[in-house]
């Protein structure tokens, strides 16, 4: 700590230089927290997935549906514990660029389902008598300032109404809250009954089941009975565990986790060659100070530290207003993008792993130069002057 | 306690320049007494830094050893080394040489951050070598708020701060006009005759050496000794 002082004023020789060094590590650590952000939403759904959670999907596509006759089966098949449905409904509210997921599903089924899902019983109770009933997520009510009682339009992209109508209403009966931080609220669930009914075509089918499988059973040898069960139908199936389902689901977009990388992989190469040209310049330039270090009694490892920690100390300092700006924004983006992209969150391990970046770009970013400084040949350098 | 600080028995020193070996010390023998103020002379490149550099622990001998109070410092390590000069030795550079970034009182400061001693410990004893040296109005100004004597009496504060019993002074009014030479030289004389402090200084100013209490001539690798006047 004693040398804190003295290493201090060295990053601070040339203002500007290191103000623009400072500049490209807070952009770089910017971009680091708002695409590990995002990358954390899209990662979110495995995070948040259930180890005892298996869902059924078509073979071929995800947007393949599956027979509603399918779900005795299920419910039958050994090792299943309980089985419930959801299909992809893909309206929009007042605005089609107002999107939130909207679900047909059984109400007591799903809720059973998703136990971290909280509701008052009572309104679970008032959304399976009402069949136009629908319950939403306190994100989209906050976000919408909907209430119980409301009653709400909802615009079909795919699923007209067999009356031709694309508008589906519906009153909102509760607003359920997750237990899970990690875990989104952002959508509306309403009956199935009424969807399958009122809708133009597909009727009889679901999107995809969920299961929940017996305390001890195996989920893999569950999953396999059940698409052997169901091998060579017109509707194969493949069943999943809820994390690798997600992992699927958000590939559908790309890669996000590589895409993410190799744009952080070029953000910190370029970052690195900045902040290892500016120490490369402040040892250049003051190798007579160096050697005056070095005559004064200071040891190799001493200088070699010293100018290492000028090129941590950058880093922390541009790193850690980058953190800090790029948190403030994802907290924004995480409430005007809850909806469509939920889950948006910058994990306490993003910092820690920014933490340990900062650390090493700095080392790595410095090493060159002060090794350099470290073999400094004293005579040689006050030579030179 | 020997009377003798400093002994330099059959030292060479030779470097090599491209294919060819230059000798710039041929068997050199010298001792230094305790107390002893000596200005060596000579024409450029007759090795009087080298010999400078070489009682420092700069620099190592290619043949001979240099034995400093109790230490043979020719057969120490570079880290044995680094130690050895915190606490025995004080430079002082034709060019001052003054870290820009930090004030007069942290220049002096400086080598006792290689100590155990505390912030205020190190404040106070870099105070009072600023005393010493006549700048204790100047100790929060920058190196260039400072005119070059005043520079290099920071640098003699700096070099005499950890109490070392030799001063080894490279010339130290080489940069300077006359009067602020004679300024610097009286200084040298008060530290070495007050304060006990045995100087080697390599000047090529014959006034300047008239200030030492003997004076060397540095010649082909060879030193002459000549009663100072």
């Amino acid at each position: 700590m004693k040398y804190f002082g003295f290493i201090w004023r060295n990053v601070w020789r040339k203002k500007i230089r290191t103000s623009l060094t400072i500049l490209s590590v807070f952009v770089a650590f910017l971009l680091f927290a708002l695409l590990s952000a995002i990358g954390y939403a899209f990662k979110s759904g495995e995070d948040v997935a259930d180890a005892e959670r298996l869902i059924v999907i078509d073979k071929i596509s995800l947007i393949n549906p599956l027979p509603f006759a399918y779900k005795n089966r299920i419910a039958a098949t050994e090792g299943v514990h309980s089985v419930a449905h959801a299909s992809w409904f893909g309206g929009y509210y007042q605005d089609p660029r107002v999107q939130f997921p909207q679900f047909p599903t059984d109400p007591y089924e799903y809720f059973s389902m998703y136990p971290e899902l909280k509701m008052p019983q009572t309104w679970l109770d008032a959304w399976a008598r009402n069949r136009q009933g629908a319950v939403i997520g306190r994100e989209i009510a906050e976000q919408h300032g909907l209430n119980v009682g409301d009653r709400i339009p909802i615009q079909a992209t795919i699923w007209t109404k067999a009356d031709g109508g694309r508008t589906w209403e519906f009153d909102i009966e509760g607003i359920f809250e997750t237990e899970d931080p990690r875990g989104s609220t952002a959508f509306l669930l309403f009956q199935y009954d009424y969807f399958d009914e009122a809708r133009a075509f597909g009727k009889g089918t679901v999107g995809w089941y969920i299961l929940r499988v017996e305390r001890g059973a195996d989920p893999v040898q569950v999953a396999n009975a059940i698409d052997m069960q169901f091998a060579n139908s017109p509707n194969e199936t493949e069943t999943s565990t809820e994390a690798a389902f997600a992992q699927s689901f958000a590939k559908q977009f790309g890669n996000i986790a590589l895409i993410v990388t190799l744009i952080l992989g070029a953000v910190f190469f370029t970052l690195l060659l900045v902040a290892g040209n500016t120490m490369s310049q402040s040892v250049r330039e003051r190798i007579a100070e160096l050697a005056v270090l070095k005559t004064l009694g200071f040891a190799d490892r001493s200088v070699l530290g010293i100018v290492l920690a000028e090129s941590v100390i950058i880093m922390l300092i541009g790193g850690a207003l980058g953190l800090s700006v790029g948190w403030l924004l994802v907290q924004g983006a995480a409430k005007t993008m809850a909806a469509f992209l939920p889950g948006i969150f910058l994990s306490p391990e993003a910092m820690l792993a920014a933490a340990g970046m900062m650390i090493g770009a700095g080392v790595l970013a410095g090493v060159f130069p002060a090794l350099k400084a470290m073999r400094l040949s004293i005579v040689d350098a006050l030579a030179r002057g | 306690m020997s009377d003798t600080l400093a002994t330099l028995s059959g030292v060479s020193k030779s470097y090599q320049k491209g294919k060819e070996v230059v000798e710039v010390l041929h068997n050199l023998d010298l001792e230094i007494p305790h107390g002893d103020f000596i200005a060596i002379m000579g024409p450029s490149g007759s090795g009087k830094t080298t010999l400078l550099n070489l009682l420092g622990g700069l620099d190592k001998p290619t043949a001979g050893t240099v034995r400093v109070g109790d230490a043979e410092i020719s057969s120490m390590s570079n880290n044995q080394l680094s130690r050895w000069r915190s606490s025995h030795v004080g430079f002082v550079f034709q060019f001052y040489n003054l870290l820009p970034v930090l004030t007069a009182q942290k220049n002096v400061e400086l080598p006792l951050l290689l100590t155990n001693f505390s912030a205020s410990e190190r404040a106070h004893r870099a105070a009072l070598a600023l005393g010493i040296v006549g700048l204790e109005t100047r100790t929060k100004h920058y190196p260039r708020e400072l005119s070059g004597g005043q520079e290099q009496r920071v640098a003699i504060a700096r070099a005499i701060v950890s109490d070392p019993a030799l001063l080894l002074c490279d010339e130290p009014t080489g940069d300077l006009d006359r009067e602020t030479a004679v300024e610097i030289l009286n200084l040298l004389q008060l530290l070495n005759r007050e304060h006990r402090k045995t100087i080697v200084m390599v000047t090529h100013d014959a006034q300047a050496a008239e200030f030492a209490t003997r004076t060397m001539i540095c010649d082909k690798g060879t030193l002459e000794h000549r009663e100072a006047v």
